[in-house]
């Protein structure tokens, strides 16, 4: 049995999958990766289901090193310099660390979250089955917290199929998207102007939670407080000091704030990756429209296999150049000082 | 032959949910009709649905919009949601000790004092009421019950404590309600039951459904403290009471 362990990790990182399903009516909220794609892509490099548990890794550095044999990985996500042993290797593509090896990680040059999926899955008990951590309920598998340097996961040995790379479509850019609703009507024409009008940024206080946001203020027709309704990821509740936020997959499965518009499926991972300073616009679309995106997306995520292409390690080093290379070094929307605890998302109504 | 029910409203909640609200307050006939429409979903289910959230007036319904669309889903919950409902299974009442005031309820004094009343009174007015489960959410096992007397009644705190114990009972606003993990509220802390209405490796793992019955008795901190280790042993605490 292989190991790959945690040799350096920074906080908000942690084991996610496609999320726990099925206990949003007792409170349980369902967690799962904050970019799906990125985590269906660094699945299929390495042929597991799409939204296997693998590794979220949030924006400082990271290193993992195999013992008792190679381990087999890929890399999706959050742009950032990655090295195996000191040879580059590159975003959306698999790689196999030899034992003793260790693939080390920069902080994320653009994103926040990057997903490190390993060959055969990660081992761990699954609860409402799920894997994800939701630390707040003592959840997820084989460790119910962040990760923490000296962490191990069992794996089989690296199965030694050549290399892929991935070619994803272009990244969509533009407005984040979003259906007005199911509170639009506790908001005036104006409200909704300043929410599909103006440019707003990721607060540094944001978290897998919720995304603060920065810009206007957005004023309630009626007041602040609804009566409890249940929220979704991408809700975009506006509580009384009217700093919108939006709900990302560890949020409370009910809220008490009026939620003006909702981010749409595919939308929510590009929202999830943007950092903080970053400016970016919403644009409301309709029901009809955000449901066909949706099924583009999961069609687009069932069809990732399709665009597997096999490497040789000529064209892998190139790759891993111009990742490497990148300008810039983004300030991300995580801050190291994160989990700040703020009434307007915490506290129940 | 019943009368012919308000139609809810269906409000968009993104491309995967739909809430289907039946009144914008707290009210008993709407949360019946919630826990209703719930009963019948699982009786009756909606090819694409995949999970439902029952609130105190609405329930969300998750969806998956490859399976069914937001028009085809609406039109069906609409149906639904004016058929009679299916007769409810037994009602379960719940008994669930609390050890009231001190260290164990730290805001008890203060609503006496505002209430211009003593805190055995709050007591003795809270351990009469009969209380109905209305929802759960916001984290795992928080219960909101709804039923409390008119005179508890109270605006929640101006500044919402970052950290409440786990098993704290509380009042906020018209409703009453059981927190089961540690975390941050804005309730007015009465007291803390043993009782884990979430608990990891327990069969059940969440002891209370939505329009489960409730009642609460006192008992002194040194019980509290021996239920406590009877329930973090994997013990239900809590009294079933027979139908």
């Amino acid at each position: 049995m292989s190991r790959l362990v945690v040799s350096l990790i920074g906080p908000v990182s942690s084991v996610q999958d496609g999320g726990r399903h099925g206990a949003q009516r007792y409170g349980l909220t369902p967690s799962g990766a904050m970019e799906r794609l990125a985590l269906a892509t660094a699945n299929t490099l390495v042929d597991n289901p799409p939204f296997a548990a693998a590794v979220e890794i949030g924006p400082f550095g990271a290193a993992f090193t195999a013992r008792h044999g190679a381990v087999r990985v890929a890399l999706s996500g959050g742009l950032r310099a990655a090295d195996i042993a000191g040879r580059a290797v590159a975003m959306d593509t698999s790689m196999t660390i030899a034992d003793g090896e260790t693939l080390t990680l920069g902080f994320t040059r653009s994103g926040t979250f990057s997903y490190l999926a390993i060959e055969g899955g990660i081992p761990g008990e699954p609860m409402f089955g799920s894997l994800s951590v939701n630390a707040r309920a003592g959840l997820g598998s084989p460790y119910p917290r962040p990760l923490q340097a000296g962490d191990e996961f069992k794996t089989s040995p690296a199965s030694g199929t050549q290399e892929r790379r991935i070619e994803l479509p272009a990244r969509a850019g533009g407005p984040i998207r979003v259906v007005l609703g199911p509170q639009d009507d506790e908001f005036d024409d104006d409200a909704k102007a300043i929410l599909l009008g103006s440019d707003w940024k990721i607060s540094p206080t944001s978290d897998r939670m919720g995304y603060r946001l920065e810009g206007p203020l957005i004023k309630h027709l009626h007041g602040h407080n609804i009566v409890s309704d249940g929220t979704v990821d991408g809700s975009i509740q506006v509580p009384g000091n009217g700093v919108p936020i939006v709900l990302m997959p560890d949020r409370g499965t009910t809220g008490g704030y009026p939620k003006i518009a909702t981010v749409i499926t595919a939308d929510l991972g590009r929202l999830a990756q943007t950092t903080a300073g970053t400016a970016f616009r919403f644009k409301a679309i309709s029901m009809a429209e955000a449901q066909e995106e949706t099924r583009k997306f999961t069609r687009l995520i069932r069809a990732l296999p399709d665009r597997l292409r096999a490497i040789d390690r000529m064209e892998l080093n190139m790759e891993a150049l111009g990742d490497a290379n990148v300008a810039g070094s983004a300030v991300s929307a995580i801050d190291a000082v994160t989990w700040h605890a703020e009434a307007d998302i915490l506290t129940p109504d | 032959m019943a009368a012919k029910l308000p139609t809810p409203r269906l409000l968009p909640s993104g491309d995967t949910a739909v809430t289907v609200e039946f009144s914008r307050n707290i009210d008993e006939a709407a949360n019946e009709r919630v826990l209703a429409l719930d009963r019948a979903l699982s009786e009756t289910p909606i090819e694409g649905v995949t999970e439902t959230v029952p609130t105190y007036r609405s329930l969300l319904v998750h969806y998956d919009p490859v399976r069914i669309g937001f028009d085809a889903i609406g039109g069906r919950l609409l149906a639904l949601a004016q058929q009679p409902s299916p007769p409810r299974e037994k009602v379960r009442r719940w008994r669930v000790p609390v050890a009231y005031g001190s260290e164990n309820g730290s805001d008890l004094e203060d609503v006496a004092k505002t209430l211009h009343t003593t805190p055995e009174d709050i007591v003795a007015r809270h351990v009469a009421g009969s209380y109905r489960v209305a929802m759960i959410g916001f984290t795992p096992g928080w219960s909101y019950l709804s039923g409390l007397e008119k005179f508890l009644h109270m605006p929640r705190r101006q500044d919402p404590r970052l950290l409440t114990p786990a098993g704290t009972i509380s009042i906020g606003g018209v409703q009453t309600g059981i927190q089961c993990l540690a975390g941050p509220s804005g309730w007015h802390l009465l007291g803390r039951t043993a009782v884990r209405t979430f608990q990891l490796h327990r069969d059940p793992i969440f002891l209370l459904e939505p329009g489960d019955r409730v009642t609460f008795f006192a008992v002194d901190a040194k019980t509290f403290a021996e239920q406590d280790r009877a329930a973090e042993a994997g013990e239900i605490v809590a009294e079933l009471m027979a139908a």
